[in-house]
C-alpha cells in the first residue's frame, strides 16, 4: 500500500523530513536499476556453475562479438525511444545497408572498405530522415513511418540484390573485410570495440549535450518543449538519422561477421533491439532512459542466448528441443519482468 | 451527533516516515457545502484520498451517519456514498450525457441498452437536480462546467451523499462558476453534503457554510463561514499575515517595450492594438472563449496571425515560432504548467535551464558550472522550495513548479513576459511570492504582459488593464479607474 509517494514532501515544510523522502527516493530508483546487474550477474553466475566453458576469455570475448550488431541498434534505438517515438525499420536497414557494404567491399568494385563502410551508414541514416521527415514534419505516427520504411527497405534491399546474397560465386570480398570481423583494437575484437565506442559516444552525446537534453524533453513533454524553444522538429528528425546510422553501421558488422549479406538478414531484429532498451529501463512513453540501462539490456538478452546455446548438450535442454524457441520464451519472460520491475518502482514514486 | 453526515477524527499517514497529515478532522453536515481550506501542503489531498478509500490511513476514526466506516477501498467509499469530482473529468467525451451519466450500468432490455428509458431516466434526473443540461447531447460538446454538472449527476445517479470537490472551478470563467454553484445550491436542497477545496478563497463566501483549515497536515480551526473573512481565512491558512504588494507604487515609466497593432486571427480575435512599456505590468482581463489566450500564444508563436504587426524595443519582428518569440525577447509562462509549461520527468536544474542551453553551453555542449549556477541563483531569488535541484520537478507543489517555470522564462532574460494565468491552481503564499517576482521582473525594466481571469488577482497585480471580450479590445482601464464592477461591465 503505497501508491502515494514518498516524495510527497517536497510539498511540506523544508528540512529533514525533505531529505528523508529524497533519500528513500533515490534508493527506489537504484534498486529497480540493481535489479538488471542482479540478473546479469545472477545468469552470470549460474553459468559459470553450469558450464565450465563459461567464465572463459573466449567465450566472454565471443559473447562481445555476439551482442554486437544488436548492441549497435539498441543504441541508436534508445535515442529515438527516448525521443517519445520506436523504429521498427532498423531489422531491414540494417539488412539494406549490410547489402550495399557487400557490394561496395567486393575485391573487384574496387573501393576501399573503409568507404564501403561508410556508404552502409548513410544508406541508414539517409532511409531513416524519409522516417524523420514524415514524423517530424507530417505528424505520421512513428510506429507508422517506421513500420511503412520497414517494408520499403526490405523490398529495396531484394530489388538490390535480385534476390541473391554477396558475394555470389564468381566473386569475394577484400580482406579488409575479414580485418573488420576478427581484427583487435586494444584487445577487444573489431566489432566489440565499434559497439562500446559507439554506445561510449551515443552515452556522452545524450548527457552532455544539448542536443542530448533536448531529445529527454521532446520525449518528456512534447508540448511542454515546443513552449520552451526546443526545436522540437529538428530533435526528432535528427534521433532518427542517428538511429538509422547505427542501423547501418550495424548492417556493416553483420555483414563481416557473416562474411556475406542475405536477403533474409536482419529479419526481426527491431523486437531486439526494443527489447533491450526497455529492460534497461528506459521508458516507452519517452523522456525517461540512459545508455548504461542500454548496454545492461543488451548483456542480459545476450547472456541468455550465450546461456541457452552453452547448456545445449544437457538433458534438460535436450527434452525442452528446439533451443531458438526456449531462448524467446526466456526473453520474453526478461522483458515482461523488466517492465513489471520499472512500473513498479515508478508507482511508488509517483 | 445526529446531524452528522460524515465525521473525521484526527485521521493520521504517514510516507516514509514524512507525516503528510498528522490530524485531519472535518465535520461535514448534510445539505451544506463544507470548504476545506488550506496552502499546498498542507495535507488536504492526503485526507480526501483517505476519505475516498485510495489511502489506508495509519491512524484516526471516520464516522459515516455516526456509525464507524471502515478504511477499504475506493469501492467500499463509494458504496458508502462518497464521490469525488476532481479538476481532471473522467467523462468519455464522444458519448451522450445519459450514456455517461449510466456507463457501466445502463438500462437493458432483451440484452441490449435501452436507450430511449436511460434518457427518459437521465433527464429526469437533470431536471429534478435543476441542472440545465440536456440528457442527449455530447459530452464533447458541453462546456466544462456543463460537464461537471454531468459527473456529479452520475455520482447522485449512484445515490451518493457525500461529494468532495476538489478545485472545481480552476479551469471555469466566472460565468460558468455560477453555474456550478447553483447546481451546487440545488445539491444541499436535496440533502447532499459537500466537502469543497478551493483556492479561490472569495468565491467560498458566496457558496460555502462551514469551513475547516488544514495547516501543515493539521487541523487548525473550523466553524461557520460567515464568521469569517476575506483576510481571516487567509491569516488562518497561512498562520502569518501576508503583506500586500499592491502598496508598491511603480510609477516610473521606461522605454516602450511592445507595441502590437491591429494584430487579427480569425476565429479567435480581431484588431488588437496595445502597448507595454518597461517596468509596467500590463493586464489582460477577459473571460473563457473572449480570445485573451489565443492573443498570446499568437503574440509567442504558437499559432500565425493572419494580420497585423508586433515591434519590440520599436523594431518589427515577424515571429514564426515560440523559439522565434523567444530569440526576439518573449517569453511565456504558459496557461498549463503540467500540459506545456514543464517537462515533467526532468529535474528542477533541467527544466530550469531548458530555455537558455544556448546561453549556458556552446552550439554543442551544454556546460553543467554555469548551468548548476544559474539554476541555484535563480533557486534562491524566486524561493523554489524543493531539497534538491536534481529532483523530479513533478513531485514538487503546484506553487513551486510555477516558480520553475517562472525560473526557465527569466533565465532567457527576456524583454516581455507574457503570463497567462500565472497563479492557477496556486496557494495563497505562493501567489504573493509569484506576483513579487512579476513586479520585480518589471522594476529591472522589463514589461510583463498578465492574462487572467480572476479580477482579484488582475487588479492586484497590473498598472493598467485591457479587457477582451468577444475577441476584441473593448476597454483599457488605468489602476486607478479599475475596479471589479467596471471590469465585469466591460467583459460581460
Amino acid at each position: 500500500m503505497s501508491s502515494q509517494s514518498p516524495a510527497r514532501g517536497p510539498e511540506g515544510a523544508p528540512g529533514f523530513n525533505l531529505r528523508k523522502a529524497i533519500s528513500s527516493f533515490d534508493l527506489g530508483k537504484i534498486a529497480s536499476r540493481y535489479g538488471i546487474l542482479f540478473a546479469i550477474i545472477g545468469l552470470g553466475a549460474f553459468l559459470t556453475f553450469a558450464d565450465k566453458y563459461f567464465l572463459t576469455v573466449r567465450n566472454l570475448t565471443n559473447l562481445l562479438v555476439q551482442i554486437s550488431p544488436n548492441g549497435l541498434l539498441a543504441t541508436g534505438m534508445t535515442f529515438v525511444i527516448i525521443a517519445g517515438g520506436i523504429d521498427l525499420a532498423v531489422g531491414s536497414l540494417l539488412a539494406l545497408a549490410g547489402m550495399v557494404f557487400a557490394n561496395y567491399a567486393l575485391i573487384d568494385s574496387g573501393v576501399p572498405v573503409w568507404v564501403a563502410a561508410i556508404v552502409g551508414v548513410f544508406v541508414g541514416a539517409g532511409l531513416n530522415a524519409v522516417s524523420g521527415v514524415l514524423v517530424a514534419s507530417f505528424r505520421v505516427p512513428a510506429f507508422v513511418a517506421t513500420l511503412a520504411m520497414m517494408s520499403m527497405a526490405r523490398g529495396f534491399l531484394k530489388l538490390y540484390s535480385r534476390g541473391g546474397s554477396i558475394p555470389g560465386p564468381s566473386n569475394s570480398f577484400a580482406d579488409a573485410v575479414d580485418v573488420l570481423s576478427f581484427g583487435r583494437i586494444f584487445g577487444l575484437p573489431i566489432p566489440a570495440a565499434l559497439f562500446l565506442g559507439s554506445l561510449a559516444l551515443a552515452w556522452f552525446v545524450l548527457t552532455f549535450t544539448r542536443f542530448g537534453r533536448y531529445v529527454y524533453a521532446v520525449g518528456g513533454n512534447e508540448k511542454g518543449a515546443r513552449v520552451s524553444g526546443v526545436p522540437v522538429k529538428w530533435v526528432t528528425f535528427w534521433a532518427f538519422v542517428v538511429c538509422g546510422a547505427y542501423a547501418g553501421l550495424s548492417g556493416v558488422v553483420v555483414t563481416a561477421l557473416n562474411s556475406s549479406a542475405q536477403v533474409i538478414t536482419g529479419v526481426g531484429y527491431e523486437l531486439d533491439a526494443i527489447a533491450a532498451v526497455v529492460i534497461g529501463g528506459t521508458s516507452l512513453s519517452g523522456g525517461r532512459g540512459n545508455m548504461m540501462g542500454t548496454l545492461f539490456g543488451v548483456i542480459l538478452i545476450g547472456l541468455i542466448s550465450n546461456g541457452i546455446n552453452l547448456l545445449n548438450h544437457l538433458d534438460v535442454m535436450k527434452a525442452l528441443g528446439d533451443t531458438s524457441a526456449t531462448q524467446d520464451v526466456i526473453k520474453g519472460m526478461v522483458i515482461v519482468f523488466a517492465v513489471l520491475l520499472d512500473i513498479v518502482s515508478r508507482g511508488r514514486k509517483a | 451527533m445526529a446531524t452528522s453526515l460524515l465525521q473525521a477524527i484526527s485521521i493520521q499517514k504517514t510516507f516514509n516516515g514524512v507525516p503528510a497529515l498528522s490530524n485531519g478532522s472535518l465535520n461535514l453536515r448534510p445539505g451544506t457545502v463544507h470548504a476545506l481550506c488550506g496552502g499546498n501542503g498542507a495535507g488536504k489531498s492526503t485526507f480526501l484520498n483517505v476519505i475516498m478509500g485510495l489511502l489506508t490511513p495509519d491512524g484516526g476514526e471516520l464516522l459515516i451517519d455516526g456509525k464507524p466506516h471502515e478504511f477499504m477501498g475506493p469501492a467500499e467509499a463509494i458504496s458508502a456514498g462518497i464521490s469525488m469530482i476532481t479538476q481532471e473529468l473522467s467523462l468519455i467525451n464522444d458519448l451522450s450525457v445519459a450514456e455517461n451519466i449510466f456507463l457501466g450500468r445502463q438500462p437493458v432490455r432483451f440484452g441490449l441498452v435501452d436507450h430511449s428509458a436511460m434518457r427518459l431516466r437521465a433527464s429526469e434526473l437533470l431536471q429534478q437536480l435543476n441542472f440545465d443540461v440536456p440528457a442527449e447531447a455530447l459530452v464533447g460538446d458541453l462546456s466544462v462546467a456543463r460537464k461537471q454538472l454531468v459527473e456529479i449527476a452520475r455520482a447522485i445517479s449512484t445515490n451518493s451523499r457525500i461529494l468532495i470537490m476538489d478545485e472545481p472551478t480552476s479551469a471555469l470563467s466566472e460565468r460558468e462558476t455560477l453555474v456550478l454553484f447553483n447546481a451546487m445550491r440545488s445539491l444541499k436542497a436535496h440533502n447532499v453534503g459537500i466537502i469543497y477545496v478551493t483556492h479561490r478563497l472569495r468565491e467560498l463566501f458566496g457558496i460555502a457554510d462551514d469551513y475547516t483549515v488544514f495547516r501543515d497536515g493539521r487541523f487548525v480551526e473550523s466553524g461557520v463561514i460567515t464568521d469569517l473573512d476575506h483576510d481571516k481565512l487567509v491569516h488562518l491558512i497561512v498562520g502569518a499575515p501576508l503583506h500586500n504588494h499592491q502598496a508598491a507604487n511603480r510609477g516610473r515609466r521606461g522605454d516602450r517595450r511592445l507595441a502590437v497593432t491591429r494584430l487579427s486571427r480569425v476565429g479567435e480575435f480581431t484588431d488588437v492594438s496595445l502597448t507595454a512599456e518597461g517596468g509596467e505590468v500590463l493586464g489582460i482581463y477577459g473571460l473563457v472563449g473572449s480570445g485573451r489566450s489565443e492573443f498570446l500564444n499568437c503574440l509567442f508563436g504558437l499559432t500565425r496571425a493572419h494580420s497585423g504587426e508586433v515591434a519590440i524595443d520599436g523594431e518589427r519582428v515577424a515571429i514564426r515560432s515560440p523559439r522565434d518569440a523567444m530569440r526576439k525577447g518573449f517569453s511565456l509562462v504558459s496557461e498549463d504548467r503540467k500540459e506545456s509549461g514543464l517537462v515533467g520527468c526532468l529535474n528542477v536544474r533541467e527544466n530550469m535551464a531548458l530555455s537558455s542551453l544556448r546561453r549556458l553551453g556552446s552550439l554543442v555542449w551544454v556546460r553543467r558550472r554555469a548551468e548548476r549556477a544559474e539554476t541555484a541563483r535563480m533557486k534562491e531569488r524566486l524561493d523554489v522550495r524543493t531539497a534538491s535541484l536534481e529532483l523530479a520537478v513533478e513531485n514538487l507543489s503546484g506553487g513551486n513548479q510555477q516558480k520553475v517555470v517562472f525560473a526557465r522564462c527569466l533565465l532567457t532574460k527576456p524583454k516581455v513576459l507574457l503570463c497567462d494565468e500565472p497563479t492557477r491552481g496556486v496557494d495563497a503564499g505562493a501567489k504573493q511570492q509569484i506576483f513579487g517576482i512579476v513586479e520585480s521582473f518589471v522594476a529591472e525594466g522589463g514589461a510583463a504582459v498578465v492574462v487572467s481571469s480572476e479580477l482579484e488577482e488582475i487588479l492586484q497585480v497590473s498598472d493598467r488593464i485591457i479587457v477582451f471580450r468577444a475577441g476584441r479590445i473593448t476597454g483599457e482601464l488605468s489602476r486607478a479607474d479599475a475596479s471589479q464592477e467596471a471590469l465585469m461591465r466591460l467583459a460581460a
